[in-house]
């Protein structure tokens, strides 16, 4: 495997795509969590944990489409034509969950919040889960004519293993988001927050173990360059104590290095993720061979060529101003004039 | 109906309805940036208060101008893979380098403008505005030039043949600088600018004639009508310019606007009227020879006619035309309000003027409808191709969605979108009912120190 313009772009779209679950992540677990928290302070405290952040966050899956269309113009037709249903819900999910935010405190009613309350947490929650089948069935494969195009059903999508992924990110997720919610809040809220990260690790690592045995039994493929390459078990083993570390770090009370942790569980399963459907990017089941590939599914070399040179700008300009709005926003929540 | 009618339906009103908000982002954008700018040279609070006011405005159109916004830049994929295969190379480009420049830069510093009041310095949260503002304005120039790019396509060749054909990157600057790509720019900016200012005057004049708010609301007019005023008579130079592009780039869509059937010197243009299809005529009052003169500086260089093109090369016509008239009407209208509001104003004898204020409270549908207007003509002056020249519209349709789900997922945004619109309404209209907070007026937390020079 050499580092051809192909690859570095696979691996920059898998880059947006990891800085998404790890940024929106603890979003849509914080919302997952919402409707858990039952007086009107502590959900506005739940919503201002992520206030500033969270359009930063989703720009990310924006970006990241844009990435793919650019450099996979094929992977971007082929995937969201035949995953036609599921993005529009996917979409409405988002749309309800980002209007929620803001419309939520903009009326005292109780009726008013309460409806915004349950768009923003099922919002999230669907999201949640979609993004993950999204991942699983493309993991597991799906049917690819000889054109390139999808050739199955909206039904077919909604397949065990999918929807195995699906449970499993919304689990990571709600984890993820739980972790952060205790970081940024004190109080009574904050222990009740202990309470349900506890929980949510727990539900993580059952649903981590049943996923792990499913793909190793069912989706063989989704293991075969690990066991190809023994030196890539280092990246299961490294995904293995990142999780193990979470549960250890937080008993001691190190809810920081718990969230780190917490982020690379998710770094190392999207790698593992990537490492083993490379050089695929959507595996065609049962016609391997229509698979769409990052090369007969790429632009020309010129152009992502061009499309480096923009990331080589951009991108670290971005993580600069991102790092210091995290830093200027840093520290427990306060609710004041401006708030949600 | 079948799968292309639900498509074009779908994208025209998912796009239009996104199209409410990002012109109220960008042209209030510039309107915060005036205000706060003149707070900080000033030190008058009543600037202050003004932008804090604004600015949550300004956070309600944004919300929903993201929200909205996700699902076009889907769109392109779900209902469009033909045509997503065939441009990806090209357009896909601009789109990726819209969300690393502008995305990425609205979102971030929007968090210090909505947030960061108590939390940041004068200056700091200066510059987060002027980010944000900018982030608006770089989204704008992307978006237009793959949308310009699809109307005059350059830098490119294409590569394969039948299915396979696809259109790749030859020359990126001339692509981006794509012949009609700056006049476009340009002519959206403006329309953006002047949406943000309407808006300013309109709830300003609404507080005057209602005599609530009074020194916010004439300090309010005075910013509104002067960038109204300007933004509204730069939008018509920069539409002739837009008028000029179009002769040389694409003569059908200029032929269909102005409903000009065979190629004329001293062509007319048509001040009002109503397009007859059949008779292959209009009906109405025209200005013989000036259509030759706005886009030849001659009254008497020959314009080339709908004739010249093969029937089923020429787009609708009454539809463009009625389209293209509206803005144009809109257009000078609005530079009438905000030339004699702007009068009154200076004279002082602007609140005594009931009825032109009046005017000017709903002026701010002027603007909303014009942009709109301004769209349709140019998108439906492109057909019948989605790629002028290069790929016709039903070509470009995923071959694999049907039209009952196109349906279903027209009915889902038709829903969703009349509610958010409904709640849109009512919460723009209960904030300029509660009107600007009397606590704006002294500056708290950081910004209540003076800034460091
Ligand atoms: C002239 C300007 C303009 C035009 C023609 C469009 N947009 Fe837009 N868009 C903006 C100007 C803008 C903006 C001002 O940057 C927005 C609106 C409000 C906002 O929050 O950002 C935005 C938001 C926005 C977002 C959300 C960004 C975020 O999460 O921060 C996306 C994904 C798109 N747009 C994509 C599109 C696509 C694919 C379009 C064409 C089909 C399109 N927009 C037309
Ligand atoms: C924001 C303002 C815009 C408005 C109001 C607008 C409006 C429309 C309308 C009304 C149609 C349907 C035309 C028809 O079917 O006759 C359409 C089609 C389309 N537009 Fe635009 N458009 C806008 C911006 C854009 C931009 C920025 C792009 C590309 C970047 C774009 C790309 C397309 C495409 C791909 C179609 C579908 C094919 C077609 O029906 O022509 N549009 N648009
Ligand atoms: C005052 C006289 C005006 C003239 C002569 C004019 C001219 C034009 C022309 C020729 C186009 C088509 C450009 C193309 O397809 O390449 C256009 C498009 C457009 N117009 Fe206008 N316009 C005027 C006023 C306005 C006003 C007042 C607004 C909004 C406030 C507006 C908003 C737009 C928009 C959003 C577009 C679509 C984007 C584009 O194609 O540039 N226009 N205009």
């Amino acid at each position: 495997m050499h580092l051809d313009l192909n690859t570095i772009w696979f691996i920059l779209v898998g880059v947006l795509l990891t800085g998404y679950a790890v940024l929106d992540g603890f979003d849509l677990g914080i919302g997952a969590l919402h409707l858990f928290t039952k007086k009107d302070e502590e959900r506005r405290v739940m919503l201002n944990s992520i206030g500033p952040v969270w359009d930063g966050n989703e720009v990310w899956l924006v970006t990241g489409g844009g990435a793919l269309f650019a450099a996979f113009p094929n992977v971007y037709a082929t995937a969201f034509s035949g995953f036609y249903l599921a993005l529009m819900l996917l979409l409405a999910a988002l749309i309800f969950r980002a209007v929620a935010i803001e419309f939520r405190s903009k009326r005292p009613e109780r009726w008013w919040r309460q409806m915004w309350d349950v768009s923003f947490s099922v919002g999230s929650i669907v999201s949640s889960l979609l993004i993950g089948t999204a991942l699983g069935n493309i993991a597991w494969g799906v049917p690819v004519d000889a054109n390139g195009e999808f050739a199955g059903t909206f039904l077919g999508l909604l397949s065990p293993y999918p929807l195995l992924v699906g449970v499993t990110t919304m689990a990571l997720f709600m984890m993820h988001g739980a972790i952060y919610g205790v970081l940024k809040t004190e109080g009574e809220l904050h222990d009740k927050l202990r309470g349900w990260a506890m929980g949510c690790i727990i539900f993580f690592v059952i649903c981590a173990v049943t996923l792990t045995m499913s793909t190793l039994l069912y989706v063989p493929h989704m293991a075969a360059r690990v066991r190809e390459n023994p030196w890539l078990f280092s990246v299961a083993l490294a995904n293995m104590l990142a999780i193990a570390n979470i549960p250890r770090e937080f008993h001691h009370g190190n809810d920081g290095k718990a969230f780190l942790s917490s982020c690379a569980t998710i770094v190392t399963l999207m790698a593992l993720f990537a490492l083993n459907i490379f050089p695929n990017m959507i595996y065609s089941l049962p016609h391997p061979e229509n698979s769409l590939t990052i090369y007969n599914a790429a632009s020309s070399p010129k152009t992502l060529g061009i499309m480096l040179v923009i990331a080589g700008i951009g991108v670290p300009v971005v993580i600069a101003y991102t790092v210091c709005i995290y830093w200027i926003f840093r520290g427990k929540v306060k609710l004041d004039r401006m708030s949600y | 109906m079948d799968v292309l009618t639900l498509s074009r339906i779908q994208f025209g009103a998912t796009i239009a309805f996104h199209y409410i908000y990002p012109p109220l982002s960008i042209g209030l954008g510039i309107m915060l940036v005036i205000m706060e700018g003149a707070w900080l040279k000033t030190g008058n609070n009543l600037y202050h208060q003004m932008a804090r006011f604004w600015t949550k405005v300004f956070a309600l159109t944004f919300a929903i101008g993201v929200a909205t916004g996700i699902v076009m830049e889907f769109e392109f994929g779900t209902n469009w893979a033909t045509y997503s295969r065939f441009v990806g190379d090209v357009f896909g480009s601009a789109l990726a380098a819209e969300g690393i420049f502008a995305f990425f830069l609205e979102s971030g510093f929007l968090a210090v403008l909505l947030f960061g009041w108590d939390k940041v310095g004068r200056k700091l949260h200066f510059f987060s505005t002027c980010m944000v503002a900018l982030g608006a304005h770089f989204s704008a120039v992307w978006i237009v030039v793959a949308n310009s790019w699809m109307q005059t396509p350059a830098g490119y060749h294409i590569v394969g043949e039948g299915m396979h054909a696809r259109a790749e990157i030859t020359d990126f600057w001339q692509l981006v600088f794509n012949p009609s790509m700056l006049d476009r720019l340009f002519h959206t900016l403006c329309g953006a600018w002047c949406a943000g200012a309407f808006l300013v005057v309109s709830v300003s004049a609404w507080y005057l004639l209602k005599g609530k708010y009074l020194e916010f609301a004439r300090k309010s007019l005075k910013v509104g009508l002067t960038v109204a005023l300007a933004a509204s008579l730069l939008q018509a130079v920069t539409g002739h310019k837009s008028a000029q592009s179009l002769e040389k780039n694409q003569p059908a869509k200029l032929a269909a606007f102005e409903g000009l059937y065979e190629t004329t010197s001293n062509a007319p243009l048509v001040l009002a009227g109503w397009p007859d299809e059949k008779g292959e005529k209009v009906i109405g009052i025209s200005a013989p020879g000036m259509l030759s003169f706005l886009t030849h500086n001659d009254f008497h260089t020959p314009v080339i006619g709908l004739n010249e093109f093969k029937p089923e090369d020429r787009p609708p016509v009454t539809a463009s035309f009625l389209f293209f008239h509206g803005m144009v009407g809109i257009g000078f209208s609005l530079i009438a309000v905000a030339a004699l509001g702007f009068l009154y104003f200076r004279k002082g004898t602007l609140h005594e003027r009931r009825w032109l204020l009046w005017i000017l409270v709903f002026s701010v549908l002027g603007p909303q409808l014009a942009n709109q207007l301004g769209w349709f003509a140019a998108e439906v002056g492109r057909q019948p191709w989605i790629v002028y020249g290069l790929m016709r519209t039903p070509a470009g349709l995923s071959a694999v969605v049907k039209a009952n789900v196109v349906l279903s997922s027209l009915i889902l945004f038709t829903l969703i979108y009349s509610l958010l619109f409904t709640v849109f309404i009512y919460l723009l209209n209960d904030k300029i009912q509660h009107g600007p907070d009397d606590a704006d007026l002294i500056p708290s937390g950081k910004l209540a120190l003076p800034a460091k020079n």
